[in-house]
């Protein structure tokens, strides 16, 4: 598969959104060796917790063992290969029992014991043959309570793949008085009928809002004008959606930064600096941990959501985090959770959860829209009607700098040509 | 030779022989517990995480001092609010809604409140009229496929009369298309009604808890169920 004639700087051929062999080296070379978000610590606080997550196209499970370490485990026994748990998540006591025929395994991995074992007397399936194990994934790392997994020994260890979109857990942590986030223990799981690229493209387009999401925007500036006029403000979630509705120009001047790996940043443009009593007495509670200079840095951090290639968005100031699980090309399941700030006082909290409600549950009057796009643009991409899929917009009007393209344009299709750099390179065995 | 070290007896090339050993296995053994009598209840990855709900949830008493008025009552007004949303009669659908109604559905049956939890929908009226204007705009473009809906409600029981206040349980089975696909929605309404001077049903909540609330979403659900 010569990739270099399917991305050109400022144009894709449309099979890379449509061909199973696409994406099947997608699976392999990009999903099944980079550093995969498996799941932040505190979904698995006890030992023998565990969430079932999928990396590329296996099946694996993460758990918590009994000396606190988290390990990243496939989701089979060694044995006949019968997957060991058969739910999303779940404790599984001191050890994992398969339930065909009892193989037992400790949280590490290690088989523990295997039924009538002097059956396998002078096989070479026994104790201390490693094929008895359950196989691990190859590495593990978390970094500030967020676990990653990577089934590649070899490649860039989980910082240096990270590299500035580090800022998304940095700065979802450190509005936290306590340096921390724990998990809400719901996850919306949704899935579009379409290619993973199309959220990640779509998550830095800041042309689409006002167009795709025109009914929803203005339906709510309608509401949030009346409350204005009657009470002198509205609450700050009515914001949220009408919002989207601004106007081409205003979406122009939000800058979009791209980093090497396809990593971005969107600015930040809904103002979540409000002046009322929770907030103040939230950025006291900053202030006493970390100093003035330190609370002013973290809370003028201009985010709206960092990507970190090819599979998350992490919506800091909000707290909310999407995860891709690509099934195939034209199906898509995304993960989406929500966190809370440890030390935080439960208004600010309460804020971010009317986001997460309003724009990220399955009754979202804003993604609502978005499926809408991608579902037509799948369709639309397996047609003859056309070969190429366009960026070109303001292509070679970018800014960049050692490697990282700033927009000079808010809705520059920098964003997408970015991400198809990364795409490539990666595609043609480069993880570097 | 002891018990475990037993071999089959060979059989040679007797098939008939073969066939009259006839080995019975009983569940019970007198000697130590081996195999899956070894598994250990902790083992099973069935236990849930800390803070989830392990018991079933109690089946509340219907209110037995319901007269069969007031159920009739409160089926109708049932009925009419599903008719309401399968006619697209939005405002109309709103209207059943006390001026500080709420329309909530929770992510999972145990939650008990909407302030510090998540939920699929917690609306009220204003948030209502938003979801109304959205729908309505000619550029609701997830609006424009063939989309209708069609919901059954049924199980009525009253479970508390107290003062104006009606607490009613029901199940509904909402079927959606879209396009030419159809999707699934069923589970338990629970009505908070208030009985107003003017002596009409008004919803103070709507309770709405989907049986596969935790089920992975194929798109989206656009209005209220």
């Amino acid at each position: 598969m010569n990739v270099q004639l399917l991305v050109e700087p400022d144009r894709v051929h449309k099979s890379v959104y449509t061909d199973q062999k696409i994406f099947d080296a997608e699976m392999e070379n990009i999903f099944e060796k980079v550093w995969v978000y498996c799941g932040h610590e505190s979904q698995i606080p006890n030992a023998g917790d565990y969430y079932a997550v999928t990396i590329g196209r296996q099946p694996m499970m993460m758990v918590r063992a009994a000396d606190g370490s988290i390990n990243v485990l496939h989701n089979r026994c060694p044995h006949r290969g019968v997957q060991l748990v058969g739910n999303l998540k779940g404790n599984t006591g001191g050890a994992f029992v398969c339930s065909y025929h009892a193989w037992s395994f400790h949280l590490d991995g290690k088989v523990r014991a295997i039924p009538l074992a002097r059956g396998y007397e002078g096989t070479a399936m026994n104790k201390s043959n490693p094929d008895c194990n359950v196989k691990r994934a190859a590495r593990v790392d978390s970094y500030r309570g967020f676990v990653f997994a990577s089934l590649a020994a070899d490649g860039p260890t989980l910082p240096e793949f990270l590299g500035d979109a580090k800022i998304a857990f940095d700065d979802m942590c450190d509005r936290s008085p306590l340096g921390e986030v724990e998990v809400v223990p719901y996850c919306h799981r949704m899935i579009q009928q379409s290619n993973w690229k199309f959220f990640m493209e779509n998550q830095l387009d800041a042309l689409h809002p006002s167009v795709t999401h025109q009914s929803t925007g203005i339906s709510a500036g309608r509401v949030e004008k009346r409350i204005k006029e009657k009470e002198g403000s509205a609450p700050l979630h009515y914001h949220y959606l009408s919002t989207f509705a601004s106007s081409f120009e205003q979406w122009d001047s939000v800058q979009t930064i791209n980093f090497p790996r396809g990593h971005g940043i969107l600015k930040a443009y809904m103002g979540l600096r409000p002046r009322d009593p929770d907030t103040l007495e939230y950025e006291a509670l900053l202030k006493d941990a970390y100093g003035e200079a330190k609370t002013e840095e973290y809370l003028s951090r201009s985010i709206h959501h960092v990507l970190v290639y090819p599979y998350l968005s992490v919506q800091s100031p909000l707290q909310q985090l999407r995860c891709l699980r690509p099934i195939s090309p034209d199906k898509t399941l995304s993960e989406i959770w929500h966190f809370r700030l440890k030390g935080a006082p439960e208004a600010i909290y309460r804020r971010s959860l009317w986001y997460y409600n309003l724009v990220n549950s399955p009754a979202t009057m804003i993604n609502a829209d978005d499926l809408e796009n991608w579902t037509k643009a799948q369709w639309g991409l397996t047609s003859n009607g056309g070969d190429w899929v366009s960026f070109h917009r303001n292509f070679g009007d970018d800014r960049v700098e050692n490697g990282i393209s700033y927009s000079n344009h808010g809705t520059s299709e920098v964003v997408m040509r970015s991400q198809f750099q990364a795409w490539t390179k990666y595609m043609q065995g480069d993880a570097a | 030779m002891s018990a475990d070290t037993k071999a089959i007896p060979s059989a040679g090339a007797d098939m008939g022989r073969l066939l009259a050993q006839d080995v019975v296995i009983d569940g019970e053994t007198a000697g130590p517990a081996t195999g899956a009598q070894r598994i250990e209840p902790s083992h099973s990855p069935r236990a849930t995480l800390a803070g989830q709900p392990t018991e079933p949830r109690p089946l509340p008493r219907p209110e037995t001092l319901a007269t069969p008025d007031l159920h009739r009552e409160v089926e109708q007004f049932l009925y009419l609010q599903a008719e309401l949303l399968d006619a697209k009669h939005w405002q109309a659908w709103i209207d059943l809604f006390a001026p500080e109604g709420i329309y909530w559905m929770p992510v999972a049956p145990e939650q008990t409140e909407w302030e510090s939890s998540p939920s699929i929908f917690i609306e009220d009226k204003l948030m209502m009229e938003i979801r109304k204007g959205r729908v309505s705009h000619p550029n609701a473009w997830s609006q424009a496929p063939q989309w209708e809906t069609n919901h059954l409600v049924s199980h009525v029981a009253i479970e508390r009369v107290k003062g104006s206040t009606i607490v009613v349980r029901s199940r509904f089975h909402m079927m959606e298309l879209r396009r030419d696909a159809i999707r699934h929605f069923g589970g338990r309404y629970t009505h908070t009604l208030l009985r107003g001077d003017d002596g009409v049903l008004r919803i103070a909540l709507q309770r709405v808890d989907l049986f596969n609330s935790q089920a992975s979403f194929d798109y989206v659900l656009q209005i209220w169920v």
